[in-house]
């Protein structure tokens, strides 16, 4: 257990180094990362002064060290366009990206789940095919059309809803939605397998020869356990979920991380666009971790087949 | 977590066409075939130049509303320039970045995947480590980060579709090289004395080629998907080319006013050539490979 344990975080904390390699060396092989980290309009004699600071004329891999010890210190550099440390700017938006994450989740779930058990219960039969066409088109429609699409009917043809901004519930509901339908159709997806895997056990079999009634077979013994994997990958989503809210926060103008990433694009302001990618593949990483040692701590064969 | 997906067996005779076989996706695959016919002969079709304008007749609604007209059949843009004809270009811009974007992400990945699965050791835990690691990114912020890095252009696009995206070809592939690794023929083949790379290509590639169609035409509906996302923030293909993310990336600012048309026109576009892709792939997985049902 601890073996396993410790290879995992050994792995992880691999992972992390290639992470810094390869966005470091990204800036750095692929052109001159002084027009990228220098405000656009620097005068020569600037430039050659920033770069020296940066510390750009010495051997990469001292570049690299110094990378590191700023990454450590948790310093991401400043802002060109705020003149505030990324960092802090980050920790700015985070809960508005918490918020919509969480009510995308919750709304992917209530509608992944339930048509997910129902897709399983009938297969090929009519809210199979239905579900398998929602969850299709929920990833297939690009989110930004959703969104589009969503202002135009709600906002500018209805008028109920508020097409930008954040506040009261009103403003979180099509962002919500357009963020978890996209995620609902992997929910179900899963929901539907796994919960046709459990129900070809034997203990489900055993339940319905002693006459328990369908319903709580289906919806008490068989979910429980076919909710094991769906709640793992929704977890997983969670966090996924704020770092790929960009399109959906940029239509919607909802000012979380992904607002602060396309604001990074448009103001060109590296530094910002840098470490919202870090921070994420980092986040990634980490809940990997987390799930894979949960996971060992709950089911035994694993542990053991390592 | 296994997929149990019944066993089909073909009414139709093996002698019988592709398209009659059983399920076969006719309206996707027309689609497809319709996209790609429009996009070979955009020059052709096009009623009006997609990249030239005049300010004097913008915002003109498609012909069925008033102040339409049949020369401009699905109106025209913020600048005047005909919508029609700009779908129709903005069909060659998404199938040949797809297109070329899923042969880079291919051929990388597939490359990578079997020399890492077949030679093990080192090879293997520094391809799948770094498989590992890009595969934490978020593809779009990843995508996002090295288009503000390279500045965007078609080319830098496909190129870091290609980047973004092979991750998933090599641990697919690889997974699959390990078990054909110990087939017979394989082991038959390292016995007659071939050589590792003769034996790569000539016995394994062949062999993984159904799981990479497979896996292309899926990831052609993904990859087509980012790509309108990237052009829509921005990063994309650069204006003033038609591609569809771009088109109603111009169109947003019109939607508050009514004019739906700038942004519904392309959005449908996309929707049915992703639509389309995946349901092609979908139907392909089943029936080339069936150890791909699981993905």
């Amino acid at each position: 257990m601890k073996q396993y344990i410790a290879r995992r975080v050994g792995y992880s904390l691999l992972s992390l180094f290639l992470l810094s390699v390869t966005i470091f060396l990204f800036v750095r092989v692929t052109g001159d990362p002084v027009s990228l980290l220098v405000e656009p309009g620097a005068s020569p004699e600037d430039i050659e002064n920033i770069r020296h600071q940066l510390g750009l004329d010495q051997p990469l891999w001292e570049q690299y060290w110094h990378f590191m010890a700023n990454l450590a210190a948790g310093d991401l550099g400043q802002s060109f366009y705020y003149r505030t440390p990324v960092l802090e700017l980050y920790f700015q938006r985070l809960p508005h990206s918490l918020l919509l994450a969480a009510v995308a989740m919750a709304l992917s779930l209530l509608i992944g789940i339930p048509s997910g058990i129902l897709a399983a219960v009938r297969v090929d039969g009519f809210w199979d095919s239905a579900g398998k066409i929602f969850a299709l088109l929920g990833l297939s429609l690009p989110s930004f059309w959703v969104g589009l699409v969503l202002i135009l009917f709600f906002s500018v043809y209805l008028g109920w809803l508020p097409s930008s901004g954040s506040g009261g519930v009103a403003h979180l509901l099509m962002p919500a939605f357009t963020l978890g339908w996209y995620f609902a159709a992997a929910h179900m997806r899963l929901t539907r397998s796994s919960m046709l895997e459990v129900l070809g056990s034997e203990y489900i079999k055993l339940a319905r020869l002693k006459g328990l009634p369908e319903a709580l077979v289906i919806g008490k013994h068989a979910l429980k356990n076919a909710l094991i994997p769906v709640i793992t990958l929704a977890g997983i989503n969670l966090v996924v979920m704020i770092n790929v809210a960009v399109v959906v926060e940029t239509v919607f103008a909802w000012p979380g991380i992904g607002r602060l990433l396309y604001e990074g694009i448009t103001f060109r302001d590296f530094p910002v666009v840098q470490g919202v990618v870090i921070i994420g593949g980092a986040m990634i990483v980490l809940v990997n971790l987390l799930v894979d040692i949960l996971y060992a701590l709950i089911d035994p064969r694993i542990r053991l087949e390592s | 977590m296994t997929v149990i997906a019944p066993v089909t067996t073909d009414t139709v005779a093996s002698s019988a066409p592709f398209w009659r076989l059983k399920g076969f996706p006719l309206i996707p695959v027309s689609i497809l075939l319709f996209i790609a016919f429009v996009a070979v002969f955009a020059d052709l079709l096009a009623p009006h130049d997609p990249q030239i304008g005049s300010l004097a007749r913008r915002f003109k609604p498609p012909f069925w509303l008033e102040g339409g007209s049949v020369v401009y059949p699905l109106g025209t843009d913020h600048v005047g320039r005909d919508v029609l004809s700009r779908l129709i270009f903005g069909a060659r811009v998404s199938m040949v970045v797809g297109i070329t974007a899923v042969l880079v992400a291919g051929g990388i990945g597939t490359l990578l995947g079997i020399v890492s699965g077949y030679l093990g050791g080192w090879a293997d835990q520094v391809v799948m480590r770094i498989t590992d690691t890009w595969l934490a990114l978020p593809a779009l912020t990843f995508a996002i980060f090295l288009a503000a890095i390279v500045g965007p252009s078609e080319l830098n696009i496909i190129l870091i579709l290609g980047l973004v995206y092979w991750t998933r070809y090599a641990r697919v592939i690889r997974g699959e090289v390990l078990s054909l690794k110990q087939r017979e023929f394989v082991r038959l083949a390292v016995v007659a004395g071939c050589s590792k790379s003769l034996i790569m290509w000539r016995h394994i590639l062949p062999n993984v080629t159904n799981s990479a169609v497979v896996l292309a035409t899926l990831m052609l509906g993904v990859v087509i998907v980012t790509e309108a996302s990237l052009s829509f923030l921005g990063v994309g293909v650069p204006p003033p080319k038609p591609a569809w993310g771009l088109m109603m990336a111009d169109g947003k600012k019109g939607l508050m006013v009514g004019y739906w048309w700038l942004t519904v026109f392309p959005g449908i576009c996309i929707m049915l050539m992703v639509l389309s892709a995946n349901l092609l792939g979908d139907w392909l997985r089943v029936k080339l490979d069936p150890q791909l049902r699981q993905l």
